[in-house]
C-alpha cells in the first residue's frame, strides 16, 4: 500500500503550486484556479489523514466534502465579480484594476 | 454521539434560529412586496434584530460551567454568548444606517446577505470544532465579499469586492492547510479534543508551531493584522459605508473572538512561539497602522489604519494568554464596535448629504451640525482612549494584561502608539471644529433613526468608561470559559 507520506507530500507540492500560482499569475481566473489547487490539497490531506488514522469516525471526510462545496460557493462568488468588473473596466488583469492606492 | 434534542441545545442555538427564521421572513417578503413598498424590508430587519437580540440576551444566557453541544461542534459558553451579543448590535446599528439610502434600500438581497453574514459570526463565536468553524468562518465571508462589491455602477465597490475576495479565499486556503494538519495530528477535527491530544504529548512542537503559523494567516486576515492588512484600507475604502462600518467591527471582533479561543484552546503546547508570532505582528500593526494614518486624507482610509492599529493593541490581551488577557480582549471590543459604529455612523450621514469622504470637506461641520461633530469628537477621543470615555478602560485593560504577563516592552511601545494615534485624531477633529468650511450657514441634518443609533451608541461608551463594573464582569466571565 502506498504510504502516508507520500499522500502528504504530494498535498504539500500542490499546495506550493497553488500558493506561487496566487502570487504570480497576473489574470484574476488564474488566481481563482490557483486558490483551487490549494484548497485540492487541502482535501488531499484530510482524506489521506482519515484514511490511515482516524478510518473509523467520519469527520475527515466529512470535512473534505465541505471543503469542496464551500469552495464552490466561493468561486461562484469571484466569478461573479470578475464578471462585473469586466463589463465596466473590459480587464481581468489582477494589477490593471487598481484604482485604489495608498 | 448524538443523543435526543434537549431544550439546553435549543436554547444554544437560540440566536440562529431566530436569525435564520428572520432572514427567511426578510426573503419572503422581498419576494411579494412591489417594489415601491420594499422600504419595509430595513425595518423588518431591525425589528427582527432587536427580537433576537432581547431573546438571546434573556434566555440564551449560559450556566456558570461552559458545555459542549451538538455533537461537539458548539460550545455554550459566556465568551459566545457576550460575542453573539456584540455581533448582533453591530447588525442592528448597521442596518439602521442603510434607511434612507436609496441604491440598497430597496433590495432584499443586501439584507438576507447581511443577516446571512451575521449568523456565520454568531457561530463563529460558539465554534468549538475545526469543520465548524471552517463552516462559520466562510458563512460570514462570502456574504461580505458580495456586500463590498454591492454597488455594480461604482468601480470601487466592485473592486473592493474583488480584492477582499481574492485575499480572503488565499488566507482561508493557507488557513484550511493548517486546519487539515491539525485533523492529522489530532485524529479528530474537535479544537478541545485536540487540546487533549496535544497535551497527551503526541505531537512534535515545530510542526504543532508551523501549523499554528498556517492557521494565524487566516485568523490574521479576518482581524487585518500586519502583515495580512494590505487588503484593509483598499476594502474600506471602496465598499459601501455601513459595511465598512460591519466589516470594521462586527468582522474583526469575530476574528479576534476565534483567535483567542483556538490559540488558548488547542495551541496552549506551544504558548512561546505564538506569543512571539503574535508580539511581533502587534508591533508591526500599531506601529504601521498609526504611521501610515497620520498621512490620509481620507475619512475612511484613515479609519481602516487605525483599525489595524486597534487589532494591534487588542493583540496584547491575546498574547498575555492569561485570564486578565482574555477578558481584556472581550472588553476591548465590547468598547471597539460601540465607537467605531458612532464614528463611522457620522462618516456616514455626512457623506450622504456632502457626497464625499475627503476629510477637507468635513471643514465646519461643528457648525453645521453640533450634534454630529459632538458624536464625532467622544467616538474619536475615545478611539484615542482619553478618559472618562470606555476606549481608555479598554486600552488600560490591555497594557495590564501585557504588563501582567511580563511583556513589558509591548505595552511600552503600545503606549507610544496611543500617543502618535491621538494625534491624527486631533487632526480631524480641528478640521470638524476650527477650519472654517464653505457653506457653513447650511444645516446638515440627521435623520431621526440614525440620530437615535448615533445617541445610543454614544452613551454606551460614556457607560463602559464611567460605570465598569458590569461590563467588566461580562468580560471576566466569559475569559474564565477559557481557562
Amino acid at each position: 500500500m502506498i504510504p502516508l507520506s507520500w499522500y502528504l507530500i504530494l498535498a504539500a507540492g500542490l499546495f506550493c503550486i497553488g500558493f506561487y500560482g496566487v502570487l504570480a499569475r497576473r489574470n484574476a481566473i488564474a488566481i481563482l484556479m490557483s486558490i483551487e489547487l490549494m484548497l485540492n490539497a487541502v482535501n488531499i490531506n484530510l482524506v489521506a489523514f482519515w484514511r490511515f488514522l482516524a478510518p473509523e469516525s467520519i469527520s475527515g471526510q466529512a470535512f473534505a466534502v465541505i471543503v469542496f462545496a464551500v469552495a464552490a460557493a466561493e468561486v461562484a462568488v469571484g466569478l461573479a465579480l470578475v464578471i462585473s468588473i469586466y463589463r465596466s473596466r473590459k480587464t481581468v488583469i489582477a494589477e490593471e484594476i487598481n484604482l485604489m492606492k495608498w | 454521539m448524538f443523543g435526543s434534542i434537549t431544550t439546553d441545545m435549543v436554547l444554544a442555538i437560540l440566536p440562529e434560529i431566530a436569525l435564520l427564521v428572520l432572514i427567511a421572513v426578510v426573503f419572503v417578503t422581498d419576494l411579494v412586496v412591489d417594489e415601491k413598498r420594499r422600504g419595509i424590508l430595513a425595518w423588518t430587519s431591525i425589528i427582527g434584530l432587536l427580537i433576537t437580540m432581547l431573546l438571546t440576551a434573556f434566555f440564551a444566557q449560559p450556566g456558570a460551567e461552559a458545555e459542549t453541544l451538538w455533537g461537539g461542534m458548539l460550545r455554550h459558553d459566556w465568551l459566545a454568548y457576550v460575542s453573539k451579543l456584540i455581533f448582533l448590535f453591530g447588525a442592528l446599528i448597521t442596518t439602521v444606517f442603510t434607511l434612507n439610502w436609496d441604491s440598497v434600500r430597496f433590495k432584499g438581497e443586501f439584507y438576507v446577505l447581511l443577516l446571512t453574514s451575521t449568523l456565520g459570526m454568531t457561530l463563529m463565536g460558539a465554534s468549538a470544532d475545526l469543520i465548524m468553524l471552517f463552516l462559520s468562518i466562510e458563512t460570514t465571508s462570502i456574504p461580505l465579499y458580495v456586500l463590498a462589491g454591492f454597488l455594480t455602477d461604482d468601480d470601487r465597490s466592485t473592486e473592493a469586492g474583488f480584492k477582499y475576495l481574492l485575499f480572503g479565499a488565499m488566507t482561508t486556503a493557507v488557513m484550511l492547510y493548517g486546519f487539515s494538519l491539525l485533523y492529522g495530528f489530532a485524529g479528530s477535527t474537535g479544537l478541545y479534543e485536540i487540546s487533549a491530544a496535544i497535551g497527551a504529548g503526541q505531537i512534535p512542537a515545530a510542526a504543532l508551531a508551523g501549523a499554528a503559523v498556517l492557521v494565524l494567516v487566516g485568523f490574521g486576515f479576518k482581524v487585518a493584522m500586519a502583515p495580512l492588512h494590505f487588503w484593509a484600507p483598499d476594502v474600506y475604502e471602496g465598499a459601501p459605508t455601513p459595511i465598512t462600518a460591519f466589516l470594521s467591527t462586527a468582522s474583526k471582533a469575530a476574528g479576534f473572538v476565534v483567535l483567542t479561543r483556538v490559540m488558548i484552546a488547542a495551541f496552549s503546547s506551544v504558548q512561546a512561539e505564538w506569543q512571539l508570532m503574535l508580539a511581533i505582528a502587534a508591533v508591526i500593526s500599531m506601529t504601521l497602522g498609526n504611521l501610515v494614518a497620520l498621512s490620509q486624507t481620507n475619512i475612511k482610509r484613515l479609519l481602516a489604519y487605525s483599525s489595524i492599529a486597534h487589532a494591534g493593541y487588542a493583540l496584547l490581551g491575546v498574547i498575555a494568554a492569561s485570564e486578565l488577557g482574555a477578558a481584556s480582549v472581550v472588553y476591548y471590543f465590547l468598547v471597539y464596535v460601540v465607537t467605531n459604529m458612532a464614528a463611522f455612523g457620522v462618516v456616514i450621514v455626512v457623506s450622504r448629504v456632502i457626497g464625499s469622504d475627503e476629510i477637507a470637506d468635513y471643514a465646519g461641520l461643528s457648525r453645521r451640525s453640533p450634534g454630529l461633530a459632538l458624536v464625532m469628537l467622544l467616538a474619536f477621543l475615545s478611539l484615542a482612549g482619553i478618559p472618562p470615555l470606555g476606549g481608555f478602560i479598554a486600552k488600560v485593560l490591555v497594557f495590564a494584561a501585557a504588563v501582567q504577563a511580563e511583556f513589558v516592552w509591548l505595552a511600552v511601545i503600545g503606549v507610544l502608539n496611543a500617543i502618535i494615534g491621538l494625534y491624527y485624531y486631533l487632526i480631524v477633529l480641528k478640521v470638524v471644529y476650527l477650519t472654517p468650511g464653505k457653506d457653513e450657514q447650511k444645516a446638515l441634518p440627521t435623520p431621526r433613526p440614525q440620530a437615535v443609533a448615533l445617541v445610543v451608541s454614544i452613551v454606551l461608551l460614556l457607560l463602559m468608561g464611567t460605570v465598569f463594573a458590569p461590563w467588566y464582569q461580562w468580560a471576566l466571565n466569559s475569559a474564565s470559559a477559557l481557562f
